[in-house]
């Protein structure tokens, strides 16, 4: 189990655990982020500290340090 | 005989953003549209008007769009009020939902919240037509029985399937039931299912309408959205206990309220409607691909540098002829009525005063619009959502929201679109810092008074001989208000408008070709906006301003010297082009002799004391309630005040200066010196001077509060750096 920033750029991973404060995981629920939903990490951009996922067909970008409240297993294809 | 009146059906039209929701309104509503306002919020509502086959003509609401009913904010709860007719909302008729087939199952969580809501409800299909091209289809007909409301095909941007999402609207409208499928499904929970009873029993008795199911989905959306901090409107006590004690209980047993609910919908949609729908389609794989240069490190910046540069010189370069063309078009017109009316009074009054306080709001025009129309494309193709992804590191610094980017970039133009922008962001709080630092960024009315007292004041070449001071004294306005901007928004953020850093959610659309319809739209609509609210404050302003300089008239014996000149011209002048040119001298310094003692000449004198320790005098005073108005017409006041003229602008800009030079103290030192000049050039900077930003942020806060504490600081700000600005010199051994 790693955060989600962790996982390697372009890799799938399966979402475990939601963290951080109620407001922010309600919202990530309501966007279809459920532990057990497949997603894949687009690209993590340092500089700017953001992370972009792709789950459900949908592009949502995440700050890195907030996104690392994410816990996820990655999949090996 | 009067006909019965009856009000007409409202349709609704909900969904995600980005889901092509606006492009449909205007296929359905035409060129009928109206922009109102929520009652006691400041967010757009869009209603037009469609004429049905069957039902005639219906109301139609563009509701904001969201990803779900849930809500934290006032901003947020419009959702919820609108489509369920809460509070000062009327219920509709019928819902439209907006559905984007690309992404199915996140768009079906917002449709089952209000299929939750038994309101009668139509899915249109969005976007098929990007699900073809990958050889997938879509089967409307399967998500029509799993969900059981009409599904219709629609592609908005093309207007195919619109002539039947209104027959659908028509057959719904008729009978009801078609579009109320009931309870298809259910929170299945036991432990949730109690949950919500109890929360039932805590509903207000407003929201209760006998239909249990509706009831059960208040109480789900008050389970979700009720917080201990949240901004909701209109909640009782007893509910918020209510859903407090339950969430209580559940996670003292371990559970997660918000879970449950989220996911057993998300389960139900998985099990029945999603599966096809997996794979991303071509659209986000070539977007994916843009992005790998958009949203790079290096070339991702680079880029947003040359667009941003691009969009302002554009704002500038574009709206230039147009703000000249409605100028003089204000001149003809003034002339022209000066023509016709009798010379008095009234002729000054309409000519001076309502004329003159037309054209102020008129040249803001331009501006605004253009900026909308390029806002507009970059939203409508999806670059917007980048920009705040490549900002929000820089910003949040500062305490900023990453979209407050674009407003502060745009007060380079003029603070009053950068305001309306700001719009862009959904919590007030981010709204309000932004709105209280944009004026400090250098708009372009700044600009005619930096070159005048730059110009006036500093030599054009240093010592060093090849570095243009006067170019390196302008960039350097521009950096110091940016900076002091930044600064501020520091400070306020930590202190007056603190608020918890929300996490940023933000959704990356795949890339689109903006629509001009949808641009020219949006150009249009906030230029009307404009006109009608901040329009009216700016030219109430105009013709207060105009009446304090022009009133009262010059005294007989003040003006008998003049007269006794003027008489005397035959006489002294043979040359009548000479003769000319001395009568001309005669009436500029009667304009002079006149604003010296109106009441805005007295107020200047008042004023005095107060600004001398910056090193201004009586007439800067002047001046600077003249640009109230709007900052550039300083130059115009001090022109007038030093009795400036010459064959055109340029010329009495020109003589100005000469004449600023030249001015002597009683003891002969100059007044104007480069230290005095520094001195109004970081006033004009830092100050408030421009009461339309104020009648602006009025409108956009909806208290009176803001903008003075807005009109208050900065002009302390601009003292107190004024002061030690001069002071500091003078101290230093500077004059």
């Amino acid at each position: 189990m790693i955060a989600l920033p962790s996982l390697p750029p372009g890799a799938r991973g399966r979402l475990v655990s939601l963290g951080g404060e109620r407001a922010f995981r309600r919202r990530l629920m309501e966007l279809g982020l459920l532990p057990g939903t497949e997603l894949r990490l687009v690209r993590l951009v340092r500089v700017g500290g953001m992370v972009e996922v792709e789950v459900r067909g949908s592009h949502i970008s995440l700050r890195e340090s907030e996104a690392s409240k994410i816990e996820v297993e990655e999949l090996k294809s | 005989m009067s006909e019965p009146t009856s009000r007409l059906s409202l349709v609704a039209l909900a969904g995600n953003p980005n889901t092509g929701k606006t492009s449909l309104f205007n296929q359905l509503t035409g060129s009928d549209q109206r922009v109102g306002n929520y009652p006691g919020i400041t967010v757009d509502r869009h209603s037009g008007q469609v004429v049905l086959p069957k039902a005639g003509k219906v109301e139609v609401l563009d509701i904001p769009g969201n990803y779900s009913l849930s809500a934290r904010s006032a901003e947020e709860q419009i959702a919820i009020g609108a489509l369920a007719g809460l509070g000062p909302h009327t219920a509709p008729d019928l819902v439209v939902l907006v559905v984007d087939a690309s992404q199915l199952s996140r768009n079906l969580y917002l449709v089952l919240q209000v299929i939750e809501l038994e309101q009668p409800a139509v899915v249109a299909l969005n976007m098929v037509d990007m699900l073809d091209g990958d050889g997938r289809k879509v089967n409307a007909r399967a998500l029509e029985q799993a969900l059981g409301v009409p599904v219709v095909p629609t592609n908005a941007r093309a207007g195919t399937g619109v002539s039947e999402l209104k027959g659908a609207i028509d057959r719904v409208l008729a009978s009801p039931a078609k579009g109320t499928p009931g309870a298809r499904w259910a929170h299945e929970d036991p432990l949730l299912q109690a949950d919500l009873q109890a929360v039932v029993q805590a509903l207000p008795d407003t929201w209760k309408d006998g239909r249990a199911p509706r009831e059960l989905a208040f109480a789900a959306w008050a389970l979700l959205s009720l917080d201990e901090d949240d901004e909701l409107r209109g909640v009782p006590d007893s509910l918020r206990e209510a859903v407090a004690h339950r969430r209580r209980l559940a996670a003292g047993s371990g559970r997660d309220v918000d879970l449950e609910l989220i996911a057993s919908r998300y389960e139900w949609i998985d099990r029945h409607v999603a599966a096809a729908m997996r794979k991303p389609s071509s659209a986000s794989a070539w977007s994916e691909r843009v992005d790998g240069f958009l949203l790079h490190p290096m070339a991702g910046f680079a880029a947003l540098i040359l667009i941003m540069g691009f969009l302002f010189q554009t704002l500038f370069t574009w709206s230039e002829p147009l703000i000249n063309w409605i100028d003089g078009g204000i001149g003809n017109v003034g002339s022209w009525i000066g023509s016709v009316l009798p010379e008095g009074a009234l002729r000054a009054f309409v000519t001076e005063g309502l004329i003159a306080g037309t054209g102020a709001v008129l040249v803001f025009l331009p501006q605004i619009m253009l900026l909308f129309a390029l806002l507009g494309v970059m939203e409508d193709s999806g670059y917007m959502s980048r920009v705040a992804f490549l900002m929000d590191r820089i910003m949040r610094a500062v305490g900023l929201h990453g979209r407050a980017f674009i407003p502060m970039l745009s007060g380079y133009a003029c603070a009053i679109p950068a305001v309306m922008a700001t719009r862009t962001m959904e919590r007030r709080r981010d709204r309000l810092l932004t709105m209280m630092v944009v004026p400090l960024m250098s708009c372009a009315a700044r600009l005619p008074v930096y070159t005048l007292v730059i110009g006036a004041l500093f030599p054009v070449t240093g010592a060093t001989g090849w570095i243009d001071v006067q170019g390196l004294m302008l960039v350097g306005m521009y950096l110091f208000g940016t900076l002091i901007a930044l600064i501020a928004a520091g400070v306020l953020s930590r202190t007056l408008i603190q608020g918890p850093s929300v996490p940023l959610i933000l959704e990356l659309p795949p890339y689109r070709l903006p629509q001009a319809r949808v641009v020219a739209r949006m150009a249009f609509q906030k230029g009307k906006v404009f006109v009608t609210e901040a329009g009216t404050v700016i030219l109430a302003c105009t013709v207060a301003l105009w009446l304090l300089s022009d009133y009262p008239n010059l005294s007989e014996n003040r003006a008998a010297p003049l007269d006794a000149r003027v008489a005397a011209l035959e006489q002294t002048y043979l040359d009548p082009s000479e003769r000319e040119l001395a009568a001309k001298e005669i009436e500029r310094e009667r304009g002079a002799l006149q604003r010296e003692h109106s009441w805005a000449g007295k107020l200047g004198r008042t004023l005095e004391p107060a600004i001398a320790p910056l090193g201004f005098d009586w007439k800067i005073g002047v001046g600077l309630i003249g640009s109230l108005a709007a900052r550039e017409v300083f130059v115009a006041t001090m022109a007038v005040v030093y009795g400036a003229g010459g064959e055109d602008e340029g010329a009495a800009v020109a003589t100005l200066r000469k004449k600023m030079r030249d001015e002597k103290r009683e003891n002969g030192d100059p007044v104007y010196t480069p230290l005095v000049g520094l001195s109004l050039l970081v006033f004009f900077a830092l100050a408030c001077q421009c009461l339309s930003t104020v009648a602006v942020v009025k409108r956009e806060t909806r208290s009176w509060r803001w903008p003075l504490f807005m009109l208050g600081y900065m002009t302390a700000l601009a003292w107190i750096v004024s002061f030690a600005v001069y002071q500091g010199g003078l101290a230093l051994g500077f004059t």
